[in-house]
């Protein structure tokens, strides 16, 4: 017991600091996949067929194979096969590539969910707008937006909660995030070796920080619940 | 001279010609009811007059000044918005937008459309005044004073119809249009809303008005037309039409009311 309290600051320390990477990953996924979403929804539903083709066929293909494949194609295909490592080297380089990962995995999949809210808002408001005399981006801003986000909502915070357990799968390219950091002392870090809670002791890090998502989400869920 | 002049109006969808050859007019202030099995093109008649739908052919004209000819018609009509201010479309589905009050909704388009003067930054207040205080008398007009604020999810059918009516009619356009506007609503809800429209043709507001409510038809308007497979089967005043018509498809779509 007196170990484990010797061990305790030592981890809290290496897990805290894995978990701001997480959090970095967790917001530069979502500050990139969400812009990057509606312009990938936008774009599948073109009228200019090819473009919306291209579209719905990076979306298959992103939503239809693991994001760890993704992962390790994206971080190690210019290094290795086109002998370009455009991702610089150390973590920082393995930060940068597995975002990019993230983001384009993420943005197909909120993509998908915007299209279901942009399409879920029924034809009479647009047209109610234009008899109106009203301009088409008027009616967007004014009128089908906020409806879309009410649509959205709900989707999104499942995605959402996915992603934050999702940025574990960064440990494949050695992205020093909250796993990586609770793995580390079982092989051996910081004077500690043999120890495998740390590792399991991560859990508690993703669960609070999924409260935390799950409570703001829901208040913006409830916030949006004065219309129907 | 006429108010609303129409003139071979034609529209198809692919192949399924939806409107064939439609000629009709009207005067100031007249009450216009045109009648017709689903499919007859009655609905897509009043989108065309809305310019939600292009027609394929035809002139349609107002007061004199043609909105539309389909020989110099462009695909982008960067005019179209101010044409549509024209007319006022009231539809079957109210479509009120759902996240503004009953008072928001009658303000908003004439909100947006204020901030397109020159003056709206010195007049702002005096301006957003003015609109507030029209939406006010106009939601006291259809008899919903104690109902400005509340969403449409919080309205019957026939409130949330009369705000729709107060919210086109703020625009003040030259000609109000309805699309069957008691199809989607119960039985006893239907009375107040056709009470209202019943006061506004009373006061000569010019109204087209699809629908299917013959003895409404009857009442208020100055005109029937009975539509059938695209084309004006018949048009006359309401005795002519209804009481004593001339064609036997007339007869036979009236026939089929008379038996409910």
């Amino acid at each position: 017991m007196e170990v484990f309290w010797e061990q305790l600051p030592v981890v809290l320390n290496a897990l805290n600091v894995g978990f701001i990477q997480t959090l970095k990953l967790f917001f530069v996924t979502l500050a990139g996949a969400l812009p990057l979403g509606l312009v990938i929804a936008f774009g599948s539903m073109a009228s200019f067929k090819p473009l919306s083709w291209l579209a719905r066929i990076i979306v298959w293909v992103i939503r239809g194979t693991p994001l760890m494949i993704q992962l390790l194609i994206i971080y190690y295909f210019p290094g290795l096969v086109l002998k370009n490592p455009i991702w610089g080297s150390g973590e920082s380089g393995r930060f940068v590539a597995a975002s990019v990962a993230f983001i384009i995995n993420y943005a197909c999949y909120f993509s998908e969910i915007y299209r279901g809210g942009i399409q879920g808002v029924p034809v009479g408001q647009e047209e109610a707008g234009l008899a109106l005399g009203m301009k088409r981006s008027q009616i967007f801003f004014k009128v089908k937006l906020l409806q879309m986000v009410k649509r959205i909502v709900p989707p999104m915070s499942n995605e959402v909660i996915t992603l934050v357990k999702d940025t574990s799968l960064a440990r494949i390219i050695a992205l020093q995030e909250i796993i990586f950091a609770g793995q580390s002392f079982l092989t051996g870090s910081r004077g500690i070796r043999g120890v495998v809670w740390p590792l399991f002791f991560t859990a508690f890090y993703y669960l609070i920080w999924n409260g935390i998502v799950t409570v703001l989400l829901g208040w913006l869920e409830k916030k949006l619940s004065y219309f129907q | 001279m006429a108010i609303l002049e129409a003139e071979h109006i034609c529209k198809s969808f692919g192949k399924t010609e939806v409107l064939k050859d439609i000629s009709f007019s009207m005067e100031q202030g007249q009450a216009l009811s045109i009648i017709g099995s689903s499919g007859s093109g009655k609905t897509t008649l009043l989108r065309c007059l809305n310019f939600l739908e292009t027609p394929d052919a035809g002139v349609i004209r107002v007061n004199g000044e043609t909105l539309f000819d389909g020989k110099t018609a462009k695909k982008k009509d960067r005019n179209i918005r101010k044409k549509r201010l024209h007319f006022g479309l009231v539809f079957q589905s109210f479509n009120l937008f759902p996240q503004y009050t009953a008072i928001e909704n009658v303000m908003l388009a004439k909100e947006l459309l204020a901030r397109e003067r020159p003056d709206y930054k010195e007049k702002k207040r005096q301006l957003r005044e003015e609109i507030r205080a029209q939406a006010e008398g106009l939601l006291k007009q259809m008899g919903l004073s104690d109902r400005m604020g509340s969403y449409p999810h919080q309205l019957s059918g026939g409130q949330c119809q009369r705000v729709a009516i107060a919210r086109t009619l703020a625009l003040e356009p030259d000609i109000l249009c309805f699309d069957e506007p008691t199809s989607a609503l119960d039985p006893e809800l239907t009375g107040e809303v056709l009470k209202v429209m019943r006061q506004l043709a009373q006061r000569d507001m010019t109204m087209v008005i699809v629908t299917h409510e013959m003895a409404f038809a009857r009442d208020v308007s100055d005109q029937v037309i009975f539509m059938d497979g695209g084309v004006i089967v018949e048009q006359g005043t309401p005795e002519e039409v209804l009481n004593a018509p001339k064609e036997e498809r007339t007869r036979q779509f009236l026939a089929r009311f008379s038996d409910r």
